[in-house]
């Protein structure tokens, strides 16, 4: 199960970096989402995976680590936040200049764009 | 006797004073700026009898004691030495300048720098830190700048200005730099232990390092060869400022500092090379440059630059006599070149130039300013009978007493008298060319003799010439002796003051000197024509250019890094993580722990293929951008379900919930952006970001899987033990967000808050780029609102809002709490908006969703603050249990109103931003659909 995640982990990664990488904006910000749930399942695994359990007390169950889940917690919160923020970054630089791509120019066609 | 602290202190409250006397008379403006150096000179001298008599004072209070400084003072007989030269100088200079400034020049402001520097000056020569005194070290420099570009009109003024604050700025971060590795190797700052660990500092093998960046410190600051070029532009500074600082005091600041760590850092070959050829350099070049300047004050300058090497290489002799020689030339340099920078300025003033090929025969005009300045002309020359000669003479005997160089050792005296030669030959020119030798030439102005108390300054400092060249064993021996003896940290040898020691060496030197220079005076005429047909090097143009090249291959550096591609930005930043976390990988050998792996079963499978699956067809497909967000949104709900199959239910309806909102909110976002991404991309580049991408996501996948098998040692037992008994609650990922925690995540809303605010301005008078047609070219539909959607969607509303205030409710001791409750409502409240219409929704609802997350924002913060009634620290908790008839024993607990802060403002962000941009589309569209 643990290769599971960390496969997971690893291929969400590549998935985010690879779009993060793109130069327009609506990949970017679909990267970054991306990249967000990689990262916020790096910092749950860091708990080390527990199955049938809960972090409550009294429960019955077994106890996992609590502390990466109030981490992760916050994390996925603010991570929506920052995920709107470029949005509208993203739809204001087009309105403001004309293009979605986020150089704030279209790259010349000749090529010193990679 | 007042404490230390307030030498320093009544000097920089005399800023202040300076300043509010705008409104005042000239005098009063002048008598004003006195009063405090002359408070400060008092307490000065309450101390002089106990520092004279070997007592050394240290007051010292604390700065930043985890970083080991102290603010901390030190008045032993070298800083005492120094401290009368400053404010007893520094006085004289503000008398005169009261004369000097024309009715133009804006006096307050002048002495308010001037007093400014006296401050930085003190805190030198009386700072036990090291780091304090290179804070001072840097304030002269600084306020040295203000005071050469005080005629800011001129631009040799700020040429000149700008030039000594590069050179004595990058001298005083070599400085800095030498003083954190003396701080490193005694490990403190504090002189007294520095100068008691001169072995240690001279054992180190820091030692060559330490010795240069000091070095060089004290180098540019004392003008020394080859850094002196600043001082003779520095002159374009009004002359008081000259006599001031560009003589008496801040070009003896880097003298100052070789004195003051004379015990720490001398001794060794290396220094006698550094200091004593660096010095010898100093004084030849001084010498011969000043000779053959016009311009009065540039012949004073040059003549600076060559005392002050020759300063330098008497430190540089590793000679206890040779220290006692320097600290009597410091004293005697001080007193004859102020009052000759002072007599420079009176004829300035006077006649209206400088330039010595104009100013003759001025001895008929005024007769006394030019016996002032023939006397302290012939002490710098050394003549008998004056001051100058009594310290040149200890020179030569010095020059005489050391075989460092071996069989080379007799270069020292010949040189030192060349230098000799020619300091009585411009010294000659100096008395002659402007005081004899004919008649003046086209004067602008007729000359006579400067107001009377213009004078008092020059005739006090003449004075000291005099007094100190007749009777030193009565003037200066004290404090001579005392200066010596703390500036060596020992007793000093045997030595005699007096003018008469019978026929030797060095007053053979000290004869063919006065000899040579007068025959080279007479012979000046060639020696001009000599020194003629060399190219005149104009300092200023070389360092001009010198910085133009510098700032032009920084702009071309930065150019080529900083493009203004955010995207090539992007990828150099990924690129430099990619090789700063694949290095240490591969010194990763044990990636696999010894936790039992836990067992896979097939619906996991399942779910992986599907997540996969997903993630590709979003990398494949994202230029498809709505098939590629739908691919997205599939792995965001295969991550909730990981979430709830690894015992975080917390998590899972966060980030089910979070889910919706983004998803909602990038389709919004695709109703203002292209719908498919254009083609730009070449294939090399595509093929270099997969690489870059896999390469990352492999190092990412071998960190988790390490981490995972490796077994854990965390923080999580305290909380899970204290979560009941000290949060009250059972939950403990919500007790640890409320409560132990509770301030992180009252930033974290506060964030959300600032986002959702920040993107209501950025949606406000946002120019409306308006499709009204899709990719197809397809008008945007203009049906009205689904019936079904908006019948269903209203009579789930109460329910919703009912489980939301269940999930908040039982948010302390089971999952759930403010954040996903925040969520659920903000859910079904969008859900209104999409079925319904914003207008509708606009009708129905008063909520203010700005003033949502301000009051969210109040409770949470008033809570936390409510601790403070009962006397405990921000956010404390209190909880307990009541039972009501009918309701039974419940909880309450002050965490739950902190939970219905984070509740309001996780509404009010969300609905902020999504009902904002879902306006926008709604305003957006074409007119027909209304």
């Amino acid at each position: 199960m643990e290769l599971l995640i960390s496969l997971i982990i690893g291929l969400l990664t590549a998935v985010g970096v690879f779009l993060v990488l793109r130069g327009r904006t609506f990949p970017i910000v679909l990267g970054l989402t991306v990249l967000s749930y990689a990262v916020n399942l790096f910092i749950f695994s860091a708990g080390r995976l527990v199955m049938d359990g809960a972090a409550v007390l009294n429960s019955g169950l077994a106890t996992p680590d609590p502390v990466p889940q109030a981490l992760v917690l916050t994390a996925i919160v603010i991570g929506f936040a920052m995920t709107a923020f470029a949005v509208i970054l993203a739809i204001r630089a087009r309105a403001d200049l004309g293009n979605d791509h986020v150089d704030g120019r279209l790259p010349e066609q000749s090529g010193e764009q990679k | 006797m007042l404490n230390l602290f307030w030498i320093p202190l009544l000097t920089l409250i005399g800023v202040f004073v300076s300043l509010s006397t705008s409104k005042v008379s000239r005098t009063a403006c002048a008598y004003a700026t006195a009063a405090l150096p002359a408070a400060a000179l008092a307490i000065v001298i309450s101390y002089a009898p106990s520092v004279l008599n070997g007592e050394s004072f240290v007051e010292r209070f604390e700065w930043i004691p985890a970083a080991g400084l102290e603010v901390a003072f030190r008045l032993d007989g070298f800083a005492l030495l120094f401290t009368l030269l400053i404010l007893g100088i520094g006085l004289l200079v503000i008398l005169y300048a009261r004369y000097y400034l024309s009715e133009q020049d804006n006096m307050p402001r002048f002495y308010a720098m001037l007093i400014l520097f006296m401050t930085a000056m003190l805190g030198i020569v009386l700072s036990e830190n090291l780091i304090q005194l290179w804070l001072f070290w840097e304030l002269t420099s600084i306020s040295s700048f203000l005071l050469i570009s005080f005629w800011n009109h001129k631009s040799e003024a700020r040429k000149g200005a700008r030039m000594a604050l590069t050179i004595t700025g990058m001298g005083g971060l070599a400085l800095f730099a030498g003083i954190l590795l003396i701080g490193q190797v005694v490990g403190s700052y504090n002189l007294t232990d520095v100068l008691a660990q001169g072995d240690l500092i001279r054992g180190s093998e820091l030692y060559p390092y330490i010795l240069v960046l000091v070095l060089l410190g004290a180098f540019t600051k004392s003008a020394q060869f080859p850094f002196h070029f600043w001082l003779p532009h520095a002159m374009a500074a009004p002359t008081p400022v000259s006599a001031y600082l560009h003589s008496a005091t801040m070009v003896k600041a880097g003298i100052f500092l070789m004195a003051r760590l004379y015990p720490a850092l001398a001794g060794t070959d290396m220094w006698f090379l550094l200091v004593t050829l660096t010095g010898l350099a100093t004084l030849l070049v001084g010498a011969y440059m000043a000779l053959f300047k016009h311009d009065l004050k540039g012949l004073l300058a040059y003549s600076t630059i060559s005392h002050l090497g020759l300063i330098t290489l008497l430190l540089g002799l590793n000679s206890k006599l040779a220290a006692v020689a320097a600290t009597f030339h410091i004293i005697n340099h001080a007193t004859f070149k102020a009052s000759l920078f002072m007599a420079a300025g009176i004829i300035d003033h006077e006649t209206g130039t400088r330039d010595m090929r104009k100013l003759s025969g001025l001895w008929r005009y005024m007769p006394h300013t030019a016996m002032l300045a023939m006397v302290a002309a012939l002490a710098m020359a050394g003549v008998p009978l004056l001051n100058g000669f009594l310290s040149k003479e200890m020179f030569f005997a010095e020059t005489l007493h050391q075989g460092s160089l071996g069989a080379l050792s007799w270069i020292l005296p010949v040189l030192a008298t060349v230098a000799g030669i020619f300091s009585v030959a411009y010294s000659l020119r100096f008395i002659h060319d402007v005081f004899f030798n004919g008649e003046p030439v086209n004067l602008p102005k007729t000359p006579h003799e400067p107001p009377r108390y213009m004078k008092i300054p020059v005739e006090i400092l003449v004075a000291l010439c005099f007094v100190v060249g007749i009777a030193p064993g009565l003037v200066v021996a004290g404090i001579l002796h005392s200066a010596a003896t703390s500036l060596l940290q020992s007793d000093t040898p045997y030595y005699s003051l007096a003018i008469w020691h019978g026929f030797n060496f060095p007053l053979l030197m000290s004869f063919i000197a006065l000899l040579g220079g007068i025959l080279v005076y007479a012979t000046r005429k060639q020696l001009f024509e000599f020194q003629s047909q060399f190219p005149e090097r104009d300092a200023k143009a070389i360092f001009d250019q010198n910085i133009k090249r510098i700032v032009d291959s920084a702009t071309r550096i930065y150019g080529t890094i900083e493009n203004g591609s955010l995207q090539r930005y992007t990828m150099l930043f990924i690129l430099s993580v990619a090789l700063f976390t694949t290095v240490p990988m591969t010194k990763l050998i044990d990636y696999e722990g010894a936790r039992p792996l836990l067992p896979v079963d097939g619906i996991s499978i399942v779910a992986t293929i599907i997540l996969v699956v997903s993630a590709l067809v979003t990398l494949i497909w994202h230029r498809k951008r709505m098939i590629a967000l739908i691919a997205v949104s599939v792995v965001g709900l295969i991550v909730s379900l990981i979430f709830a199959r690894f015992s975080a239910p917390d998590l899972a309806l966060t980030q089910l919930s979070v889910e919706v909102v983004t998803v909602i909110l990038l389709m919004l976002a695709l109703f203002f952006l292209p719908q498919v991404t254009a083609k730009a991309a070449k294939p090399s580049s595509v093929v270099r970001d997969l690489g870059l991408a896999t390469l990352i996501g492999g190092v990412m996948a071998t960190i988790s899987y390490a981490m995972m098998t490796h077994p854990q040692t965390s923080i999580a037992d305290f909380f899970i033990a204290n979560s009941k008994t000290g949060g009250g609650g059972t939950n403990v990922v919500n007790v640890i967000l409320v409560d132990f925690r509770g301030f992180d995540t009252f930033g974290e809303i506060t964030v959300l808050g600032i986002a959702g605010l920040g993107i209501y301005k950025l949606i406000a008078r946002m120019k409306l780029f308006m499709p009204s047609a899709d990719l197809n070219g397809i008008p945007w539909s203009n049906d009205h609102h689904p019936m079904m959607l908006a019948t269903v969607s209203r009579a789930l509303l109460p329910l919703a809002l009912l489980v939301s205030a269940y999930i908040f409710l039982r948010g302390h001791n089971l999952p759930g709490g403010g954040f996903i409750a925040g969520l659920v409502t903000a859910v079904a409240l969008i859900l209104q908006y999409i079925a319904n219409g914003v207008d509708f929704m606009r009708e129905r609802s008063r909520l203010n969703y700005q003033w949502l997350i301000s009051v969210g924002l109040i409770i949470a913060g008033m809570t936390g603050m409510g601790s403070w009634l009962f006397g405990y620290p921000f956010l404390s908790s209190w909880f307990d249990y009541f039972s009501l008839p009918g309701v039974g024993k419940f909880e309450l607990a002050s965490a739950m109103v902190f939970d219905l802060g984070v509740y309001l403002t996780v509404i009010g962000s969300t609905l902020l931003i999504l009902g904002n941009l879902g306006a926008l589309t709604t305003h957006a569209r074409p007119e027909e659909s209304k």
